[in-house]
This record gives structure tokens, C-alpha cells and sequence, in this order.
């Protein structure tokens, strides 16, 4: 086995093409870094990874490099020895290496490379404005968490600083802060090698070297968001989250992405209860390292002052509220009524994580087995968007990102569940003018002309149709009960990506007061007593459908494969 | 361990003497002390008649600072939100008018609750750029709740009439961020 030496530790890095920054992860060192991304091309520009390195001969010896390399630049392979500044806090049980005499020139392992380091931080703020109180990075800024690791404290610049002007032109969804830029060019190689679309360059040499785009090309890709997120400083800002909250108020939740079927992994980062930004997570088996711009800017629906905030019930032609106490009985009463008599048609939409359709199933079939069990609409636009692009456009192989033209997130999960209990999964355009005494419709959809777009324009209820969503649509104002459906963030469940790929999440925020999600919805129509819990649901849907059988363990961050 | 009798002293009343038992010396030491201030220097404050002249570093009601062009001179960059232990402070920050070429952000709006502030001085403390003072107003008082809840406007205004009076000058030193805010080495 190949065994590198990180600090004196051997690690062995198996056959794995690594650098040393990756060899010295694997050792449990964190070695810093700018310009270096796992998912983009190495420049080696920022030289904040700088490491010694030397080689551990079979019989023992060590020889060591007389400069010190970029670790993001300098493979590793057997015998390779990594010494990085951290060496004065290694693991003191691990056994030194041999050291040549003449390597350390007097001092100890590691002081080379703490104090290029520190140069290099002092070489980026040289340019870099103090304006930390007012730059949205503040508190999740690379430059500061090194600059308090590795840096020194004082700056010993004398000289006013270069500080050129700001282009908020550069695109619509994103501002540049040209004066913090540490040129470390992530967002450049980003444009060129993931999206492909090749907007931002590199104008300049030296001081006055800034990032740019073309004249009259604009950075306007539907990943562009992704470079908010690579730059390690605060120059590159998303215009929709500018100075709306500071980073540290801010709590991210683990969740998955509901705006199209890749099912990206992303954090969904909230302050009392309003969710203000989304980023991505990396997921290898879903998205990668990234998301698309529709997921990340497509959370405002959930902010919506139009959104359905309460329960209401349709009395002499006017909507009026009521209460939780009052309207669980009516709907029992309705649904009870519609299963005795036949003609019970429910709606479970995409949106629905696989716990509520199931629970939903379970009620619907429970009541009657000719409850009709349909699949709510699905949007689809377009065709899927491959990356990355070509000059002309064109998807150029190999693909490494895929925005998926079905824009929900659960259309495989929900419709394993209709397959378990009605046989086959009916498509809503099937029963859209069936006669129907009861519709009850889940849906939970972001936005209205993805409900609207399924039903033709001469529609007309049939019979009494109990509306759940998030947004008021034609069907909420023909319905005779209306119910606040909740976002994907206010959920806890499993979405099922197109692939087959079941993610698990958590809950980010809550939702509307007054609203009940819903799987405690279901569970209480189902007559169960107390406080829903996903993960019990999960066990019980596991325990009930093969398919979903991998589900009932703990499941891991990247999700399980369903076969 | 208990504790064993030799540790402990008992201690009883001390006995009155006959002089003690006439009370008399007792009252004639304390009428000293009374006519001695009699004739003293007066001590007593006319209040409200006459105001207390406080010490530059009382901690009363909040001022915003103005710049010298008469803006607002916050930054609302969130630090005194941040510190402040009662979470009194509640900024809405925005985008800087263009015109104001200096700045980038600028507090839409800026809210004090006067009646959940615990006047600790700890918003001044970590201002930035000296843009939030306590001044030495001490006699707050409204009618209701929403009165003493102090808007951009109102903290601004408390920042003419302190000035303009005289009582708490402008004790602010720097008001601008970057790069002016890293002062310079000394030669």
C-alpha cells in the first residue's frame, strides 16, 4: 500500500491520484487554500497552500525539497513526506522521521512553511479593504478565518490602497466587490470548465489584475450563483441576498433541493423561521459541488405574502377560517361519505416527500379500496439543460451537471407508493374530467401555473374538492376547503430523485402558524393519536414496500440508492 | 466535622453603665451632627428645578450620528445588534444611495426599544465607526409603549438637540470603514 508521511503520520492514500492538500486530509490536517476546489482545474495562484515535501527512501533516510511547493500542485506517491506548518501541533505520540541535518537550517520542521504562509496573507491584504463590518462574507470569509489562523496581526502597509471601482454590472443576479478580489480565480476556471459558458476573464497583470466579463456579455448562465459561493472572499455577492441578513445570524439546515428532479443537496440558511438564502452541498451521488440558479433564487415562494397561511372552509360562497378542532371532523365526515358512496378521487402531487404519500395512501385506501389514487401533476419545461456548454451553446461531453426539465422533486418516490397501492401510477390528465364526489388535492406547488397549466380552461368541480397548497390557484377558489399546504423547507421526509437516489432531510423552518403539515395531517385523519415523527413513518413505509426496505436504517448525508 | 465546644465564643449583650442608662449622651452626640450640617455647605439638588450636571460617560438614551454632509453616519453593518445583550436593536440594511459614493450600505431603518434596553453601552462599544452614543438624556419618558420605541428619525434628533445644546459634544473620532479604518503605523 502506497503510504504518505503528513507530519511524521503514515497514511495510506491507497490508489488514489492525490495531491498533498488530499493526502494531508486523509492524515487529519487541514492544509488552507484559495484557488484550490476539488471540482475545478489547478492554478496554484494563491500560494496559500505551501508545504514542504521530501521523500522517505525504503531504508529510512529522508530527503527533503530545499523550497517550499504549493500542496495543490505537488502529487503525492509512496514514500512522500509532507511537512506543513502545523507540524509544531502534530500528533506527539507519532514517531518522528529522520530528518536530514541540514533541512531545517537551524530551525524546526514546519517553520518555512508557517512563514511563507503568513507572507502570503500579508501580500493579499496589502490590496484587501477592511470594510469587514459592511461585506456581507463577514463571518464565513476565508481571508479572515486564515488571516486569524496563519496571518500576523498587524499590517505593515503604508500606503493607500488600491481600490478600483465596483461592477454591479457584471450580471443580474450577481455584484462584484472588485477591491476585495484576492484573484484566486475559482469563479473564472468555474465559467470556463463547469458551466462552460466562458463569461468572466481576468483583465490586467499584477495589481491592477481584476476579474471582468466580455463587452456586452454578461455573466448570465443559469449556474452563474454557483460563483457567489466559490469566491472564498466577499467580491462576488448575490444581489438577492445583499445586506438582507450577517452570515452569523444565520442557521443552515441540511435539506434537498424541490425545484427539479436532480434533487441537488443543498443548505437551506434561515433566520426566525424565513428562509434567506440557499448554497449548495456537495453531493456526489445527486448534484456534485453545485446547484443551478432556478434552485438556489427559487425559494421566495415560501416567503410569499400570497401564500395560504390558514385552514378555510367555503360557506354560502365566501371562504371563512376555521379552526383545526372544527375542520379535522368535517373532513372526516366528507371523506367518510365519499368512500361509502364511491367516487373518491385524491391527488398526491410530486411535491409530497414518500413519508406523506404514504401516509395519505394509507388513508385514502383505508377508507375504501376504489379510492382512486392519482399522481398530481407534473410540470415539465423544456427538455433537460446539460452542462457544460460549448462556444455555440451546444451541451459538449462529458456532462458534469444536468438541470432536469421535470421541475419536481418526487416523482419517482410518490410514484413507487401509487404503484404499491393502486397497481400503476395514473397521470392526473386521466382523471381531470372524471366525475369525482370528493377531489381531495395535495399539492404543495412553488408555483401556481404548474397546478393551473393541468387543468383546461372550461374546468369545473364535480363535487366537493378539498384543496391543499401552498399558493392560491383556480382549484383553491373552487374548492370547498381550503388547507395550507407547506414548502419543502418546512418539511422532514425523503424526496427520490430521477435516478432512483432517496435523500433524507431534516426540517429548516416552520411553517405558518396556523398551518399543519402534511404528515401530521394525514396522521391525524388517520385517528393516530399525538405528534407525527418522519423517521417512524420511515420505518413503517420500509417495513411495508420493498422498494423503500434500505430506508429503515439510518440514513446517511448522501442518501441511499433504491433498486 | 463537628463542631466541638472549645471552637465556639459566646457572645451576650454588652451591660449599660449608668451613663448609658440616661440615654442623654447619645442624644446630645446625634443633635451635634444635626446642627453641624445646619451650617455646612448645602448638598441637597432642587431637582427638577435644578438639573444634575452628569458626568460625560452617563449612559442614557441612544443617539445616531451624523457625518459631516448631516447623513446618517452607520454603516449598518450589525455590530451593536450583535452585542447587545437585551436584542433591542433591530436594522434593516439596504443599499446606499448612489449619490453617496463613500458607502456601500446604509440602515433603511434603525429601531432602539428604549424600554428593553438595559443602557449598557455595549452597541457603543462595538460601533465601527463611532455612528451610536449614549448620550447623558436621562429623563425618558412617554405616554405608551410605541412612544419609547425610537425610530432612525427620532435617534437622529436626539443627536441635533444634544449637540446643539452643548451637553454631549461629538466625542467620535473616526466615521469612515476601510481603508481609513486600519490606521497607520507608527514611523
Amino acid at each position: 500500500m502506497p503510504t504518505v508521511y503528513v507530519n511524521d503520520k503514515p497514511v495510506e492514500i491507497g490508489t488514489g491520484r492525490l495531491n498533498c492538500i488530499q493526502a494531508a486530509d486523509k492524515a487529519g490536517v487541514f492544509v488552507p487554500h484559495y484557488c484550490y476546489h476539488e471540482a475545478l482545474s489547478v492554478v496554484a495562484s494563491c500560494r496559500m497552500c505551501l508545504v514542504e515535501v521530501g521523500e522517505r527512501k525504503p531504508d529510512g533516510t529522508v530527503v527533503m525539497q530545499p523550497k517550499v511547493v504549493p500542496g495543490c500542485q505537488t502529487p503525492v506517491k509512496d514514500g512522500t513526506v509532507v511537512v506543513t506548518g502545523e507540524y509544531d501541533r502534530r500528533d506527539p505520540a507519532v514517531e518522528a522521521l529522520n530528518y536530514p541535518a541540514d533541512y531545517t537550517r537551524g530551525g524546526k520542521p514546519g517553520e518555512r512553511a508557517k512563514k511563507s504562509q503568513a507572507d502570503t496573507l500579508e501580500g493579499l491584504l496589502v490590496n484587501h479593504p477592511l470594510d469587514c463590518p459592511v461585506c456581507d462574507k463577514a463571518g464565513e470569509c476565508k481571508l479572515q478565518d486564515y488571516s486569524y489562523g496563519y496571518g500576523r496581526s498587524e499590517s505593515r502597509m503604508v500606503d493607500e490602497k488600491f481600490a478600483p471601482p465596483n461592477k454591479p454590472h457584471l450580471s443580474s443576479k450577481i455584484t462584484l466587490f472588485t477591491d476585495r478580489c484576492i484573484m484566486c480565480t475559482r469563479c473564472v476556471r468555474f465559467t470556463r470548465e463547469i458551466s462552460g459558458t466562458a463569461e468572466l476573464l481576468v483583465t490586467g497583470r499584477g495589481d491592477h489584475e481584476e476579474i471582468d466579463v466580455f463587452p456586452g456579455r454578461p455573466l448570465e448562465n443559469k449556474l452563474s450563483g454557483n460563483v457567489v459561493d466559490l469566491c472564498p472572499v466577499g467580491a462576488l455577492g448575490s444581489k438577492d441576498f445583499l445586506y438582507k441578513q450577517r452570515v452569523w445570524y444565520l442557521k443552515a439546515a441540511e435539506q434537498v433541493c424541490s425545484r427539479c428532479s436532480t434533487g441537488c443537496a443543498v443548505y437551506v440558511d434561515h433566520n426566525k423561521d424565513i428562509v434567506y438564502r440557499l448554497t449548495a452541498r456537495e453531493n456526489p451521488q445527486a448534484n456534485g459541488h453545485f446547484i443551478c440558479d432556478e434552485g438556489r433564487w427559487g425559494y421566495h415562494f415560501a416567503n410569499s405574502g400570497e401564500r395560504l397561511t390558514r385552514p378555510q372552509v367555503k360557506r354560502e360562497g365566501r371562504f371563512q377560517p376555521a379552526p383545526w378542532v372544527q375542520l379535522t371532523p368535517l373532513l372526516k365526515d366528507e371523506l367518510a361519505a365519499a368512500a361509502n358512496g364511491g367516487g373518491l378521487v385524491a391527488v398526491l402531487s410530486p411535491f409530497l416527500t414518500v413519508e406523506e404519500a404514504f401516509l395519505y395512501a394509507t388513508l385514502f385506501k383505508g377508507l375504501s379500496a376504489d379510492a382512486r389514487l392519482v399522481l398530481g401533476p407534473v410540470p415539465v419545461v423544456g427538455e433537460d439543460d446539460k452542462y457544460p456548454k460549448d462556444v455555440r451553446g451546444n451541451p459538449a461531453e462529458p456532462t458534469t451537471f444536468v438541470i432536469r426539465a421535470e421541475k419536481c422533486p418526487n416523482r419517482r418516490g410518490v410514484g413507487a407508493v401509487l404503484t404499491h397501492f393502486a397497481g400503476r401510477v395514473t397521470p392526473f390528465a386521466e382523471v381531470v374530467r372524471e366525475k369525482a364526489a370528493v377531489l381531495w388535492f395535495a399539492g404543495g406547488y412553488p408555483a401556481k401555473e404548474q397546478v393551473e397549466a393541468a387543468f383546461p380552461t372550461d374546468w369545473v368541480a364535480s363535487g366537493t374538492v378539498i384543496a391543499q397548497d401552498i399558493l392560491p390557484t383556480l382549484l383553491t377558489a373552487s374548492a370547498k376547503y381550503v388547507i395550507p399546504a407547506t414548502a419543502s423547507f418546512e418539511k422532514e421526509g425523503t424526496f427520490v430523485n430521477h435516478a432512483g437516489l432517496a435523500q433524507t432531510f431534516g426540517r429548516a423552518t416552520r411553517p405558518p402558524q396556523e398551518a399543519r403539515g402534511e404528515l401530521q395531517l394525514a396522521f391525524d385523519l388517520l385517528g393516530r393519536r399525538g405528534l407525527v415523527q418522519a423517521a417512524a413513518v420511515r420505518k413503517e413505509l420500509a417495513a411495508a414496500i420493498p422498494l423503500f426496505a434500505p430506508l429503515a436504517g439510518e440514513v446517511t448525508r448522501y442518501g441511499v440508492e433504491l433498486t | 466535622m463537628p463542631l466541638a465546644e472549645s471552637d465556639v465564643r459566646w457572645v451576650g449583650e454588652p451591660k449599660l453603665g449608668f451613663w448609658e442608662q440616661l440615654y442623654l449622651p447619645a442624644v446630645v452626640d446625634g443633635l451635634k451632627t444635626t446642627v453641624g450640617h445646619l451650617f455646612g455647605p448645602k448638598r441637597t439638588e432642587q431637582y427638577p428645578e435644578q438639573e444634575p450636571k452628569l458626568p460625560p460617560n452617563y449612559r442614557g438614551v441612544h443617539r445616531l450620528n451624523r457625518d459631516e454632509a448631516g447623513r446618517v453616519k452607520c454603516v449598518a453593518c450589525y455590530m451593536c445588534a450583535t452585542a447587545c445583550p437585551a436584542h433591542c436593536i433591530d436594522i434593516v440594511a439596504a443599499p446606499a444611495p448612489p449619490e453617496w459614493t463613500d458607502r456601500e450600505k446604509y440602515p433603511e431603518t434603525f429601531v432602539i426599544d428604549e424600554l428593553r434596553c438595559i443602557y449598557c453601552g455595549m452597541c457603543e462599544e462595538a460601533c465601527p465607526v463611532d455612528a451610536i452614543e449614549l448620550t447623558t438624556l436621562y429623563d425618558l419618558t412617554g405616554l405608551s409603549r410605541e412612544q419609547m420605541v425610537f425610530d432612525k428619525e427620532k435617534l437622529l434628533s436626539v443627536f441635533d438637540t444634544t449637540t446643539g445644546a452643548g451637553t454631549d459634544p461629538v466625542r467620535t473620532r473616526a466615521g469612515r470603514l476601510s481603508p481609513s479604518s486600519e490606521p497607520p503605523p507608527a514611523r
